[in-house]
């Protein structure tokens, strides 16, 4: 098969996020990498080039559950371009296997499979469609097994242990080596608090799997070096935890994997755990070629962790004034074959299970469990979505039971601030649950029967079903519905979340200008935007360059969590300040003499000049680093410590900072065909202080806007019986279309968190939480239906399920 | 094989092209124009929607061999298409495509200052479309935004006012995944009426 005859290469991550645009925290300056990205210059993982590259190919388990008899590569070896066929016996160290937390899972399957789609062979070859013929003529013999798929056959008294001899951290407390961890949360006296209620409402509700589905596939770009280490170009969330993973596995050590981080498509979650990184750099390090990896969307399906499934059952009750007396649930979240995040998504579904409100005494367990299914771990709102879905849902029926209204009692049981969680940790900082509520309320309603026009009848587009053409407007209702949730911001339970960033102040030609370097993963979420703009305000420079991010700085943990602007934002926010600090010193010694005011006045960095705080200016900031040294420094930050909750009452103080959002949704179904269309999807969350408003309102309306999605069409579906995915294709996982998303307003407050930077509340997730639950009272409220699974699909709008 | 064809304006020749690659492979891999995007390489998502004779196709779903002797307008030429379209009125065939002595001109931007981080690119080198995309904030991660782009400036070649649900309908084979489309209708509406003043 051809060579490749192209000559120009694409572009290098060094091109990846220049700064132009001015504006300091505040302003809504616009993205950095905005024009690269109109443009198509802009250089995603999957853009990556190098002359005399070959094409890396994942051969990947057919079969769920099931014994490796024999692998057979030689017919695969013998065909004309490939390069490398590796199995798990060409793994080059002792260590074999990696892992978020728990290094449980194979780079390539040794002995037995666990899911459908697990890696088990890697090819190289000079064409992507001669690795993928090699990869099809890989012999493997398996040995089916039966498959574990949910609590029941999970926890059977002879039901096959995913992970035998488990010796990880929770195996000890839990009780079944199927349970990948078990948090309780227990606080007050849930039996005597019963005997209080007036009424009780219990759910069971189902939360189907869905996917992260960003568009960029997981790829990149690994190539050997002369120093027999590897430099790889990759999309991830977390550049140093993806280092920590692949140097033990590579048998090299970290100095000698220099990771830099191209273009990312999209994240959500997706993209914290290991995909080809350690494949590509495998198959480098084998043929001494570079090699590169792009998925396709059907193995990006397999390739990256899923949002955890889970069956939730509540109870909760109520006096007949409104106020909630008691709280007892039980959240069953299906972690899959690998224990990815499980844990830490346990954690946060017990912590956050009551929501926003006041309720003192509570019982709530969460598990994850170990199955066949496939693998899931991080996506946006982290086991505070699936909990959402179900306490708002008891609020509706609560409030329904209690002929109110069911804003009005979410209002009179929210939480504010200085109300105590079920961990027992104190809300802090301000917790306007109520006023979101009230907000998104007040907000006119989009009018009736919009679809009508003047003199021609229904504009179809306007229903559902659209062009289809399904209805006219017969048999059309309308309904409306709201939820709020409660989302921790960062990393929690005593983990050490720090953030780094190297910040540098020259002068060239004739200018201040700052270069600040973090290993940020920007996937989107326009870090590099706001970076720039702290620089720009702290410094009083207006040229801000932001350095490729890459593992020659130090870790900046993840973006994920809603924790990147806080956490990195503020270590750069944090450094540029003892950057400050420099010039003032550099300005003391060279000016000190000339006025008092550098040894008596609070000096300040604006408009490229050193000025008192009465609006004195000093000396042009250029003046004084010129002839200098770069004042060049690396800084860490950390938020405030948290405790792991206790192992056997969740108590303590976990989280680090709350964050909240509101949702009003107003949806019209066909009742004839089981069709939805969502109206209106008005939001209102606090974000502390909005430090890009723009990047905010856009940040919301997207979490918005998945959560419309699971509400109405994501689900991947697993086959029950076999434990195989029936859907990897966007084909058959439906994410939302223009046509399927409404107009989302938003409303956005600032409520200053006095432990954050700039006040600033991380606001990523929370949008998620909230649109599905108030999606699915909008149907319910439209229908009469009691509807407790998401998707909502047409069959449970019909009756004919 | 061999296949000729014209991208933005330039006349290309592709060599030893396997017949089963798409023209979105040999764009990126062969061409070096990686601006058209492998999001699901089945037609789902438009991210790799290129013109094809002025007909928004995705690119992933066309074979190259079809491409013999065609015009092929991807994002990386979409600025010099739309001034084109400008400077000679519109095209609402939208064949017109980029003439090639004005394409022969055409060259890669110069990489933006590293150290100043001043932009070697000058903004008003870009369509009216791509710059509303920057200016509404319709960029996140910006790896949809090359197939909404081309979709959103054929519409607007063919519909200088439309209303939302013309803009609805005429990008909803583009998956967007990170902005929840709000402000992709803002910059379409923000470029129609930018182009209306301007008329």
């Amino acid at each position: 098969m051809a060579q490749n005859t192209r000559t120009v290469p694409a572009g290098t991550p060094t091109n990846v996020t220049q700064n132009h645009t001015k504006g300091g925290i505040g302003e809504s300056t616009l993205r950095p990498d905005g024009t690269l990205k109109v443009t198509g210059e802009f250089a995603y993982s999957s853009d990556m080039w190098h002359e005399d590259m070959l094409w890396g190919q994942t051969l990947r388990s057919t079969v769920a559950h099931a014994e490796i008899v024999s692998i057979d590569i030689s017919e695969a070896v013998a065909m004309s371009g490939v390069y490398a066929v590796l199995t798990y016996d060409d793994l080059p160290a002792e260590v074999k296997n990696y892992g978020l937390e728990i290094q449980d899972t194979p780079v390539l399957a040794h002995g037995k499979v666990r899911h459908h789609g697990e890696p088990v062979a890697l090819i190289a070859a000079d064409h992507p469609e001669t690795a993928r013929r090699a990869a099809a003529k890989i012999r493997i013999e398996y040995k089916e097994l039966p498959v574990v798929t949910d609590e029941a056959s999970a926890l059977a008294p002879d039901a096959p242990l995913i992970h035998e001899g488990r010796d990880d951290h929770h195996s000890g407390h839990v009780p079944h080596p199927n349970i990948v961890h078990r948090q309780p949360i227990i606080r007050g006296n849930v039996a005597a608090a019963r005997e209080r209620a007036d009424v009780i409402v219990e759910g069971e509700y189902v939360f189907g799997m869905q996917d992260q589905a960003f568009l960029g596939p997981e790829s990149g770009l690994a190539v050997p070096a002369e120093d027999g280490g590897v430099d790889l170009y990759v999309a991830t969330q977390w550049l140093h935890s993806d280092l920590k993973q692949i140097a033990p596995v590579l048998g090299l050590p970290e100095e000698k994997v220099r990771m830099t981080l191209s273009g990312v498509g999209g994240a959500f979650g997706g993209r914290e755990d290991i995909s080809m990184q350690i494949h590509a750099c495998l198959l480098a390090l084998r043929t001494g070629k570079p090699v590169k990896i792009v998925y396709n969307r059907f193995e990006s399906f397999f390739g990256h962790v899923h949002r955890h499934p889970a069956k939730l059952h509540y109870e909760h009750g109520a006096t007949k004034d409104g106020k909630l007396t008691h709280l007892k649930a039980r959240i069953v979240l299906d972690g899959g074959a690998y224990a990815s995040a499980s844990p830490a998504v346990v954690g946060n579904a017990s912590s956050l299970g009551a929501g926003p409100y006041v309720v003192d005494d509570v019982e709530i367990e969460a598990v994850a469990l170990y199955t066949n299914n496939p693998p899931c771990g991080a996506m946006r709102g982290f086991g505070a979505v699936q909990a959402c879905f179900a306490y708002e849902a008891q609020m509706d029926k609560l409030a329904a039971k209690l002929g109110m209204d069911p804003v009005e009692f979410r209002q009179i049981n929210a939480m504010e601030q200085g109300t105590l969680m079920p961990t027992g940790q104190v809300v802090d900082s301000p917790a306007p649950v109520a006023e979101l509520l009230r907000r998104v309320k007040a907000r006119p309603l989009p009018p009736e029967r919009q679809w009508e026009t003047a003199g021609e009848g229904a504009d179809v587009r306007a229903l559902p079903g659209g062009l289809s053409n399904t209805t006219h407007g017969e048999g059309v209702v309308r309904g409306v519905g709201y939820a709020v949730g409660i989302k921790n911001v960062g990393f929690s339970e005593g983990f050490d979340d720090y953030s780094t960033a190297r910040v540098v102040l020259q002068v060239i030609n004739g200018e201040a200008v700052a270069m600040v370097h973090t290993a940020m993963a920007e996937v989107g979420q326009g870090g590099v935007t706001v970076h720039a703009q702290i620089a720009r305000t702290e410094l009083g420079v207006t040229q801000v360059t932001i350095h490729p991010a890459d593992t020659q700085v130090g870790s900046a943990g993840s973006t994920s969590a809603s924790r990147q602007t806080y956490m990195t934002g503020g270590a750069v926010k944090n450094t540029c300040e003892a950057v400050r600090e420099k010039v003032l010193e550099i300005g003391r010694r060279k000016n000190g003499s000339y006025h008092p005011a550098w040894a008596t006045a609070e000096l300040l960095l604006e408009g490229g000049k050193v000025v008192t705080d009465g609006g004195e200016v000093l000396a042009n900031l250029a003046d004084i680093l010129e002839g200098e040294e770069p004042i060049d420094l690396e800084l860490e930050f950390r938020h405030r410590a948290t405790v792991p909750f206790d192992l056997v009452t969740g108590q303590g103080d976990g989280h680090v900072q709350y964050t909240f959002a509101a949702h009003r949704a107003v949806v019209e179904v066909d009742t004839e065909l089981g069709l939805v269309k969502v109206i209106e999807l008005a939001t209102a969350q606090d974000v502390g202080k909005a430090l890009n408003m723009l990047s905010v309102v856009g940040q919301i309306q997207g979490g918005t806007t998945q959560g419309l999605g699971v509400a109405v069409m994501e689900e991947i579906i697993v086959d029950p019986k076999t434990a195989k995915v029936r859907n990897p294709s966007f084909t058959d996982y439906l994410i939302p279309t223009i046509l399927d998303t409404p107009t989302i307003p938003v409303d956005v407050l600032e409520l200053a968190d006095p432990n954050a930077p700039y006040g600033l509340r991380g606001l990523g997730e929370a949008p998620t939480l909230s649109s599905t639950p108030a999606v699915l009272a909008a149907i319910r409220n439209a229908t009469g239906l009691e509807l407790n699974k998401t998707p909502v699909r047409p069959e449970a709008l019909t009756g004919t399920l | 094989m061999r296949v000729n064809f014209t991208v933005n304006g330039r006349p290309q020749e592709a060599d030893d092209v396997w017949e089963g690659e798409s023209l979105l492979y040999v764009l990126r891999e062969r061409m070096g124009l990686p601006g058209s995007k492998n999001a699901c390489e089945q037609g789902e998502c438009g991210s790799c929607t290129v013109r094809l004779d002025g007909v928004p196709v995705c690119s992933c779903l066309v074979a190259a061999g079809q491409v013999e002797g065609r015009e092929v307008v991807t994002v990386e030429g979409l600025a010099d298409f739309a001034k084109e379209r400008a400077e000679h009125g519109g095209c609402a065939s939208g064949a017109c495509g980029t003439s090639l002595d004005e394409a022969k001109k055409w060259q890669a931007r110069p990489g933006q200052d590293s150290q100043t981080g001043e932009a070697g690119t000058d903004p008003a080198a870009l369509s009216p479309i791509q710059q509303a995309f920057i200016d509404a904030g319709a960029v996140q991660c910006g790896f949809c935004t090359p197939g909404l782009l081309i979709a959103a400036d054929e519409l607007l070649e063919r519909q200088s006012d439309p209303s939302d649900q013309d803009i609805r309908e005429a990008l909803s084979g583009n998956l967007c995944r990170c902005t929840g489309y709000e402000k992709i209708l803002d910059a379409v509406r923000l470029a129609a009426a930018r182009q209306g003043e301007a008329v």
